[in-house]
């Protein structure tokens, strides 16, 4: 088999790094998985790579899918050895998400994180959103500490009256 | 330190942490459907995610550590409920939202405690496991706490109901920190706390709940039962037969 010439030294890298770009998150498919900050390391020898994944919540459904879609994606990209394994320590923050990340989630309709730390005091802590995704207002109310994904939770904006996801800090 | 313990020690205890979050991942999850407003359907469902999530990954662990050949799959469908080793509390029945909530309680400050602990283990791979689980539990115990306090300081009737479910669920509090040889070989070994040890941070937390939500806590009783050596009642096994049954039916089915 004849390995395509981009593939091996540090073009090589560089072209696995430009695929991680374009695996998405399948929960929010404007995020890719660079952003999202799941990916924990990457070893690319000729055209067998590595890639270390750390799942977002311990039993997100998501994790499967991604390291489907990760394969897939490096395959196509011209890597035929792939190999995606699990990290678990350094656990995933949303600390991780990347600037362009928290971007990309507001302007898709999710407020991005605030306040990386955690109380430990029982019912503290966890975080709010900063502004309404929509309209930006800052009047804002928790309807659901839980909403459609492990990750997020439901709030509702009382200045345009929509509810909204908020990524919550982890 | 003391010496280290054996793989088929450290896999009994490990087996231990993953039967408790599987169980209350299987009790929360025939919630769903059921509770009292959307908004909780998704809190419960998603709180049965994470811990289903962090059973796996024990089941996983303490499979390999056994070393017989057990995946997370045959230890979750094709063992008996007495080779089950959660806790009792665990498997006390969901009965209405104040009783499922309370239960949610007094387990999730427990395994805050644990987990926080756990991430000093000895033993990298249970270390890791508890890092990231931690960070979930800590809004499981949000929910659970803000929906005790809520009840609590409620009307009249949910004031009695969430008491009620105190009342019942609290003689199974006393398990969760008695030690029994395997845990005090585990503390001797560094792999992992031992459980006396837990108590007084777990109270700490339930207490500060109880307190907002303007409940009595119960007498201490001298009611003794341990799920976590294998003794179990009848709630167990209509559990498992539940969770069991399409694995028993269909040996091997995966989709």
């Amino acid at each position: 088999m004849v390995v395509p010439s981009a593939v091996s030294g540090p073009q090589g890298r560089e072209r696995a790094e430009r695929v991680l770009r374009t695996v998405m998150d399948p929960e929010i498919p404007v995020l890719s998985l660079h952003d999202l900050g799941v990916i924990r390391s990457l070893e690319v020898d000729g055209n067998r790579v590595r890639v270390g994944v750390t799942p977002t919540y311990s039993g997100c459904p998501a994790t499967e899918v991604i390291r489907g879609a990760l394969v897939a994606a490096l395959r196509a990209g011209g890597f035929d050895a792939v190999e995606v394994f699990d990290v678990l320590r350094p656990a995933w923050s949303s600390a991780d998400l990347t600037p362009e990340g928290r971007a990309t989630l507001e302007s898709y309709g999710i407020a991005p994180p605030q306040e990386p730390v955690h109380s430990t005091r029982a019912l503290a802590g966890g975080g709010s959103p900063r502004r309404c995704p929509r309209c930006h207002g800052t009047d804002v109310e928790c309807l659901s500490e839980f909403g459609s994904t492990p990750c997020k939770a439901l709030y509702r904006c009382r200045g345009c009256h929509e509810p909204f996801d908020y990524f919550k800090c982890l | 330190m003391s010496a280290a313990l054996p793989d088929a020690e450290r896999a009994r205890y490990v087996l231990r942490l993953a039967d408790t979050s599987l169980v209350v991942a299987q009790q929360l999850g025939a919630c769903i459907g059921h509770a009292p407003a959307l908004e909780e359907d998704l809190g419960l469902a998603n709180i049965a995610l994470d811990l289903l999530g962090q059973g796996r990954l024990l089941l996983t662990y303490a499979g390999e550590l056994e070393g017989r050949g057990r995946d997370e799959v045959a230890l979750a469908f094709l063992r008996e409920p007495g080779e089950f080793v959660n806790l009792s509390l665990a498997e006390q029945p969901n009965g209405d939202f104040a009783q499922t909530l309370m239960r949610q309680l007094l387990l999730d400050a427990w395994q805050i405690e644990l987990f926080e602990a756990l991430e000093r283990s000895a033993d990298a791979r249970l270390a890791a496991i508890a890092a990231k689980a931690v960070k979930e539990t800590r809004y499981h115990l949000r929910y659970s706490g803000g929906w005790v306090v809520r009840l609590g300081d409620g009307t009249d009737e949910s004031h009695a109901r969430v008491q009620l479910a105190l009342e019942r669920l609290w003689p199974y509090t006393a398990e969760l920190f008695d030690a029994d040889a395997l845990e005090e070989a585990v503390a001797a070994a560094a792999l992992g706390p031992h459980p006396a040890a837990l108590a007084p941070g777990w109270r700490a937390r339930v207490q500060e709940v109880l307190a907002q939500a303007t409940l009595t806590l119960p007498a201490p009783a001298s009611f003794r039962w341990y799920g976590k050596r294998g003794e179990h009642n009848e709630h167990l096994g209509h559990l498992l037969a539940e969770m069991q049954i399409l694995q028993r039916t269909y040996p091997g089915a995966r989709w």
